[in-house]
Parts: C-alpha cells; structure tokens; sequence
C-alpha cells in the first residue's frame, strides 16, 4: 500500500510538468500608469515575469494548486494575490500602491539653501563655501553670494530681504550661538567665528523656517557639526597674516575622537605692505584656540563637545567728521568662550532624541576718545556737547546658557511628529563711562526665555507633503508670551521640479541696547509668505521665489534728550521681491558657476526713521556670480566672483529737542566687486604622499572699486564723510599643510 | 519496514537530485541569457527572474549575486537616467545574497554601484560614493585576494582616473596584468561567475 502512494506521489510530481497554467496580465499604478519592471512570481517558485513598459506580463506556470502570486517593485507596496492554477488561462490585472520613498519624495524648499555633502537637495557643499573667491572661508560671505542676502560691507551679519543683520541667527547643533562674529569695530564688518570645515551641513533660511527655532525675524543659519573625522591628521597653516596648528585624533575603532588647534593672526606685517587708510595705533591680534572631541554611542548615537575660546586686540585713528583737524580713536578688547554639547540618540519604535546645551560668555572693552593732530586727547566744553559724546569707555558682558530637547518620532516611510523645549538663561550688562562728565552709568538684565514646541511632516504621497509647526516663547525681561504658527507645503510638478509655500509668524525679542533702557516693550514680528519653484537635477539648479513679508511691532525710538532714549513698538514695514539663483556644472566641463539675482521692495518706519522709508542695508537690486574652475593637470583651481548691488538710500537725522527731523537723503552709487582666488595642490594624486600641501591666494576687489557704503553726517549736517572699507583690495596668500595616513589604498596596494 | 525506509531514502535522493538539477539548468540557461542580454527590458527581465529563483530557493547567493549583476548593467546604459533609484534595486538584491553570504563577488557589486553612483557628480560625490567604493574593493580583496573581477574593477577606475590624480594607462596597466593573469588561472565552481576577462584583456590592449 505504501508503496503505492509513493508511486502515485512520484507520477503526481512527473504529471505536473506537463499541465501547465498560462498567466497573463497588467500590472499599474493607483493613476492607472503602468509599472514597468515589476516582478510577477509564483511564490516559492521558479515561475514568473518581468512587466514591460507598457506593464504587461506573461508565464506559464507548471504547477497546480492554491498559489501565492507575489507582485513586487522597489517603488511599490508589494501585492500578494491567492491564485488558483487549473490549467485554464488567467488574466489578471493588478494595481500597486506607490510606496513613500526618500529618494522619489518631495522635499520643502520654500526659503531655504541647504549646503552640505550627504544632504539630498544641497545647494552648496562645504568645499564650495571655502572656493567661493571673496569669502576666503567665510561662511557668511560665501552665504552673500544666494539670493535674499544684500552685499553689506559696513556691518556683519546677513541682512535677509529687507531685515536687519540682527534678524538673521545662527545656530549650531539646535543651540543659538549669541555672539556668532569677531566683535566688530564700527563701520567695518568682522568675519564669523567658525570654520566652515567643522560642519557637515548648512541650511541657510531665508524666511518660512521651522518651529524648532526662533527669536530671528528674517533668517536663520543652521549649522551641523560633523561626527567623526575621516582620518587622524595634524595640520599647519602659515601666512604672512597668521600661523596655526591643529590636530584631528580618530581612535582605532572609528569611534570616538579627538581634536584641537591653534591659532594666531596679527596683520602688522600686511598692514605694513598694505596700507590701511585708518591708523592702526594698536595691530589687531587675534588668538584662537579650539577643543573637541565626539563619540558615538552603542546605538549608533553621538556625543559631541567643542569649545572655542577666542582673544582680540586692536585700537585705529579715524577722521572725525566734526572737525578735519581731529581723530577719534577707537579701541577694542575682546574675550569669547563658547561651548556646546550635544547628544543625538536613536530609541526604540523609531523614536529619535536630540538633546543640545550650550554656554558661552563674550567680554568687550571698548574706549573712544577724540584727539588732536598730533595724537593727544581732547577735552571739549559742555557747548560742544556731542563731542564729549564720542569720548567713553564701555565694559559689556554677555552670557547665554541654554538647553534644548527634541524627540522625534517616525510615522511610516517619511512622515514624522516632532516636537521640544528650549531654556535660555541670559545675562547682559554693561557699564558706560563718559568721559567727559566722569559718569558711571551701569545697565544690566537678566533673561529667562522659554520655548516649547511641536512639528509633523505629513507625506500625503510622494508627491505632496506639507510641514505643520507651532511655538510658544515666553521671555520674562519683557514678560511676553507669543504664538507663532508655521506651515509649508510641498508639490512635486515633475520628476525633477515642484513647487513650494511656506507661511510662518516670527517674533524677536528687543536688541540689548533697548533692554537696557526700557523692559516696557513686546516682541517685534513679521509674518512671511513665500512662493518657490525649483527644477533640479544632479548637476543644475534653477529656482524662482517670490515673497512677501509684513513687519509689526517694530521697536521705534522716543528721544528725551540727546543723551537718553526709551522704545515702544509702534514701528512696521515691508518687504516683498522676486529671487531667482542658477547652478550649472554640465554646460562646460570642470566648470561651475551660479548665478543669483534679488529684487527687493521694502520700507520700514523704525528707531529714528520719520516715516516709512526703504532701511539703509537695502538695495532694489542685487545680483552675483561666482565662478570655479580647476584645471587638473596644473593641479590647481582658480575662482571668480562678482557682486553688483544698486546703490542703498542714507539718511541724516538731527534731533530737534525730542523729535528726529530728515536733513538730508540720498543713494549711493552702485557697488561692484570683483573677486578672485586660486589654489595648488602639488600631491594631488600621489600615491606616496605623507604630507599635503596647499597653496591658497586670493585679491578681493581686484579693479580697486571704490566702495561707499553710506556716509556719516556731522552734527550740523553740513559735511558728510564716505563709508568705505579700510582698504581697497584685500590679498591674501597661505599654505596649509597636512600629515596624515590614509591607510585604505595599502591593502589593495600590498596585492600587486 | 526496511524497504519503505529504503524507498523514503531512495525518493529524498532522488527528489533532491530532481530539485538540484532543475535548479542547476534554469541557472544555466539563465546565465547564458544573461551573456547574451542587449536591451534594459531583457536585464531587467533576467534580474526578475534570478531573484524569483532566489526566492524559491532560499539557500542559494548566486541567484542574487546574478540579479544584482543583471540591474548592475541595467545602471551602466546611457539610457539609465536616475542612477541612484536604480542603485537601490542593485542594494535590495545585494541585501538579499548578504542574507546568505558575504564575499568577493558581492563586493565587486557593491564597487561598480557606488561608482555608478559617483559619476553622477564626481567632484560633489567623490569624498562620499568615491571613497566607499574603494572600500569596497579593499574589503572584497580582503576576502579573496586572487579575485580577477576586483583586480579589473580596480584598473578601470584608475583607467578612469585622470593620471594627475593617481589615475591613467601607466597606474591602470600592472592592474590588468594582474586580472588577466588571474583569469587564466581562475578554476570557478559551476555557476560562479566567469564575466570579465575579455573587458580586461581589451583593457591591457587599451593600455599598451
């Protein structure tokens, strides 16, 4: 009997071969597009096909039964259908879900320029900051070359589409950095404090960001620090204008690491060679020293500490515009410590967690006072009263600590809930001291700001997402609390293009040097509304953006007298413009250029302004374009970048008892700058090499445009004086050197 | 009792030797359409049916080594526009052998995706994709240092590599030499993949 079942089993098995099923069928999309390349199998089986283009598909299958047919595609949700094989024919038709996917989904862009190298939709990458001509590794003037930033020369900071440059924030790692600058001297704007080498990405938000950030009306700065370095190395660089070293430790197991440096700048013997055309009675001088070290977690999470502690030094003569015979002499002294700490941890179901604290405390000692020709003070009557204004010391110290938290959660494929708090602790003080009257003033306030907030990305379909947030700050100097919704929206036209809107509120809290005199002010606030297009594939990059941008409760200033003022916030204003920014890296081999255009329309009735009337940073016209070559066989790079801006309105105001009346108005010529920088990396594709050198110079403003960037007005009104650059053009050469051991290309090696 | 044992021994053999062998011919035939493959439709076809056999049988890497093989020249015709889409079916194909196996060939894969994926945008990619590729050379010689494939792999990206960059047919020729000498005292299993020695003898020729 058993062996009849066997027998019977064994010519089941041999029957089976003949009986055959044809199946045949389409295969499409919820759009009723079909899907080409989708597998069709019987499951557990040899037996199935490939869709065409047209989706369609045919096999024969041997066996009989109940079957699994099994549809799958990368890009769908797989489909199990229960079939039953006969040795009729089948005709199927099957329609696959499309399934959410990073690479295939739309991304927000709606005011804002990523910058990074393993971000999709990046703009520019960290090299590009450092090869952009005229930044010379700054990563703010390389930001100046992306439409909706102004070619501002008079002041740090980026000053965003009719803001201010104290609307636009950084931040590092989700913290706020306070004091983001080298402490300026005024009318001559300093570089940012950090190295675009130490991030691995950058989002530079020209409006509509993300509820995870506030206290910036215009703009915010986000800057990733990297993880872990690729490789231990120890660098130099040497310059006639400074000289560094520093060292990057990456621990065998690839870790955890380590990592510090040195710096010193002192321009005595540039500014020897160079002239200046203020007089420099004390040579700036900076150190800078940095600190850190990163470790990643079991989870795969990270911990990172950096802390920079920076020394400055400097005093220069200027013509007082009062009086030709005088100078006024300013002097400046600085300390600044920052530290940030930050840990990323990846939890259970998808929970991610971002924990951030930061402290940093900046010290400035500023002295002016007015001398004659030959170098000597001046003590002035109480007649001439607004020159014993420009005699005084100032002590300031400013504080931040802060702590930030931020879980996020993932919902599906790509949507996600997100949501935190953030503490600030600040405190500012400063004392004044004029000079001529021997009176101490001493200002001072302490700041608890609050924040709390939540955000989800909703993917609808691939096709269109949307970005829904909400923060609440509360700051107990002013003892305000605001609201500030923030929404955007993302529709994907093609494979390539989409569209985006975004919408937020945005508050700011006052200035400190409006804190000092009054806490009886709320925040300032602006509401944006913005429009964008983008069309991007790998190697081009074209975006239109349309905005508009309504000010309310801007501070404006209430005169007592000469010496004293208080604030409220009756002020308001505009801004609306049109940008558009073109990538190219295909039309001709080895070169990349950008271009990016800004129209902008904006009036604001603010501080001492008499009515509404366009700021005095804002030009109608901006427009840059930087261009990269590099010429492999002379291993070397060269970059050019000009920038036209129109020409930007000035404004004189007298203060007539308590109101500010216009004397005089007008625009400055048009500014033009032309920049350009090369490089040479002499081992470039040498094997052996143990040591990199490269060899960097740049001139910015090599046709020697005179620049004017407003004019300071006497006290009567009568004689005005250019605001230029201290020099015409700015040179620079250095040569960093770099030892380290890239050991992956050994193993191959050691095969041959 | 004794003779129903035998017969069970006898059936499992004989079943086993049925399934080996039906797996042993579509393998075969389908290896030999892979050599043969002109169109996308036809590569595209053949990694579906590689995997389905994959699918079926569970143990096996090669089906999977042959799939991701299949989509791998699917990503190097010109017509292959999002090179990045298509390096994640390579990556689902590849992640399915991993299951199994981890070895030289895989990571010979593994190299001509990334590198797929580098020429994209070879400046902005290249400290990324670039660097993980030769990675991935270094780790699939690693485990087997006589593979010719990696050794051919390796040529073409220095052949590709301006000479200035360590790169051209001076760097690239001992690279050849190597792979070809390894092809001709290659012994592959039955199945294992054989592709590759005509493209490095034509390389040598390129370089002489």
């Amino acid at each position: 009997m058993k062996n009849i079942t066997f027998l019977t089993a064994l010519l089941l098995l041999t029957v089976g071969l003949w009986a055959q099923t044809p199946i045949s069928g389409t295969v499409k999309d919820g759009k009723g597009h079909p899907v080409r390349g989708a597998s069709v199998t019987i499951k557990d089986s040899y037996d199935g096909a490939t869709t065409d283009s047209l989706g369609n598909f045919h096999f024969s299958a041997a066996d009989k039964g109940n079957f699994i047919l099994l549809i799958t595609n990368i890009a769908y949700t797989t489909v199990e259908l229960p079939v039953s094989l006969t040795g009729s024919p089948l005709e199927l038709r099957i329609v696959m879900k499309e399934q959410l996917s990073e690479l295939r989904a739309v991304t927000i862009t709606a005011g804002s320029f990523t910058a990074g190298d393993a971000k999709r939709g990046a703009v520019l990458s960290s090299l590009d900051i450092a090869t952009t001509a005229g930044s010379n590794a700054d990563i703010t003037a390389a930001l100046k070359t992306l439409p909706g930033a102004q070619q501002v020369g008079e002041q740090e900071g980026l000053f965003v589409r009719g803001g201010a440059g104290y609307e636009t924030k950084q931040y590092i790692d989700g913290t706020l950095v306070n004091n983001p600058y080298f402490s300026s001297v005024p009318d001559i704007a300093s570089r940012g404090r950090f190295s675009p080498f130490l991030f691995k990405g950058t989002v530079f938000s020209t409006g509509g960001y993300s509820a995870l950030y506030g206290q910036a009306l215009s703009s915010v700065v986000l800057l990733e620090s990297i993880d872990l370095p690729e490789k231990s190395e120890v660098d130099a660089s040497i310059s006639p204008l400074l000289a560094g070293i520093g060292t990057q430790q990456l621990s065998k197991d690839k870790k955890s690491s380590w990592g510090g440096s040195y710096n010193y700048v002192n321009v005595d013997l540039y500014f020897h060679a160079v002239k200046q055309v203020p007089d420099y009675f004390r040579t700036p001088q900076f150190h800078n020293g940095d600190f850190n070290f990163r470790f990643k977690t079991k989870n795969g999470g990270m911990i990172k500490y950096y802390t920079t502690f920076a020394y400055n030094d400097l005093g220069l003569r200027r013509q007082d515009y009062d009086s030709l015979n005088m100078k006024d002499a300013f002097s400046l002294t600085n300390h600044n410590w920052y530290n940030n700490l930050s840990w990323r941890e990846y939890l259970n179901n998808g929970w991610k967690m971002d924990l951030g604290a930061s402290y940093s405390t900046n010290l400035d000692n500023i002295g002016q006072q007015v001398q004659n020709a030959s170098n000597v003070k001046i003590a002035f009557p109480d007649t001439v009263f607004w020159m014993n204004s420009k005699t005084f010391n100032v002590d300031q110290r400013q504080d931040l600590s802060q702590i930030k938290a931020v879980f996020d959660k993932k919902l599906g494929a790509l949507s996600a809930i997100r949501f935190g708090t953030e503490y600030w602790y600040a405190f500012n003080n400063q004392k004044y001291r004029s000079q001529a009257y021997s009176i101490d003033t001493f200002y001072k306030f302490h700041d608890n700001f609050n924040a709390v907030f939540a955000e989800s990305d909703i993917y609808l379909t691939n096709e269109l997402a949307a970005k829904v947030g909400l923060r609440y700050e509360h700051s107990t100097v002013i003892n305000r609390s605001d609201l500030a919704p923030r929404a955007s929206l993302a529709y994907k036209t093609g494979q390539y293009s989409q569209f985006s809107f975004a919408y937020g509120i945005f508050y700011q809290k006052p200035e400190n040097n409006q804190l000092f005199y009054t806490t009886n002010i709320g925040f300032t606030k602006a509401t944006h509304y913005i429009l964008n297009y983008q069309k991007m594939t790998h190697e081009r990059i074209f975006r239109v953006e349309a905005y508009y941008k309504k000010y309310e409760d801007l501070i404006k200033t209430i005169p007592i007298n000469y010496f004293y003022s208080t604030f409220n916030n009756s002020g308001n204003g505009y801004a609306k413009g049109v940008e558009f920014f073109w990538r190219d890296k295909k039309t001709i081999r080895n070169f990349d250029y950008w271009v990016s255009y800004s129209y902008l329309d904006t009036k604001r009735n603010y501080l001492n302004f008499t009515e509404s009337m366009t700021p005095n940073f804002a030009a109608t016209h901006t427009a840059s374009i930087v261009m990269k070559r590099f010429f492999t066989k002379l291993k070397s790079g060269v970059n050019v970048t000009y920038s036209y801006a129109t020409g930007r309105p000035f404004y004189n105001f007298f203060l007539d008892g308590n109101k500010y009346d216009l004397t005089a108005s007008g625009k400055t010529k048009d500014y033009n700058s032309l920049n350009l920088s090369a490089e040479y990396v002499p081992q470039l594709g040498s094997k052996t090499a143990k040591s990199w050198l490269v060899l960097f110079a740049s001139v910015s403003n090599v046709l020697g445009y005179n620049a004017v960037y407003g004019y300071n007005f006497s006290y009567s009104g009568q004689y005005r004086q250019e605001i230029n650059p201290p020099a015409k053009r700015f040179y620079f050469i250095g040569c960093f050197l770099s030892w380290g051991i890239d050991r992956s290309q050994d193993a191959i090696d050691n095969n041959l | 009792m004794r003779y129903s044992f035998l017969f069970l021994a006898l059936l499992t053999a004989f079943t086993a030797a049925a399934q080996s062998d039906k797996y042993t011919q579509a393998m075969q035939k389908n290896i030999a359409l892979l050599d043969s493959a002109k169109t996308i439709d036809q590569l595209q076809s053949l990694a579906g049916t590689f995997e389905r056999i994959g699918d079926a049988e569970k143990t096996q890497w090669l089906p999977y080594y042959y799939a991701a093989l299949a989509q791998t020249f699917v990503g190097w015709a010109p017509e292959t526009k999002d090179k990045d889409a298509n390096a994640q079916k390579i990556d689902a194909y590849l992640s399915k052998a991993e299951a199994i196996t981890k070895n030289a060939e895989l990571y010979a894969i593994e190299q001509m995706k990334l590198t797929q994926q580098m020429l994209v945008d070879p400046q902005g990619r290249w400290m990324s994709y670039g660097q993980q590729a030769s990675a991935a050379l270094t780790k699939g010689l690693a485990d087997d240092p006589s593979n010719p494939r990696l050794y051919y792999l390796k040529g073409m990206t220095t052949f590709n590599t301006p000479a200035q960059f360590g790169g051209g047919k001076d760097n690239a020729k001992p690279l050849f030499e190597k792979s070809v000498a390894l092809y001709k005292a290659a012994q592959p299993k039955p199945l294992y993949p054989t592709w590759g020695r005509k493209e490095a003898e034509d390389m040598l020729a390129k370089c002489q």
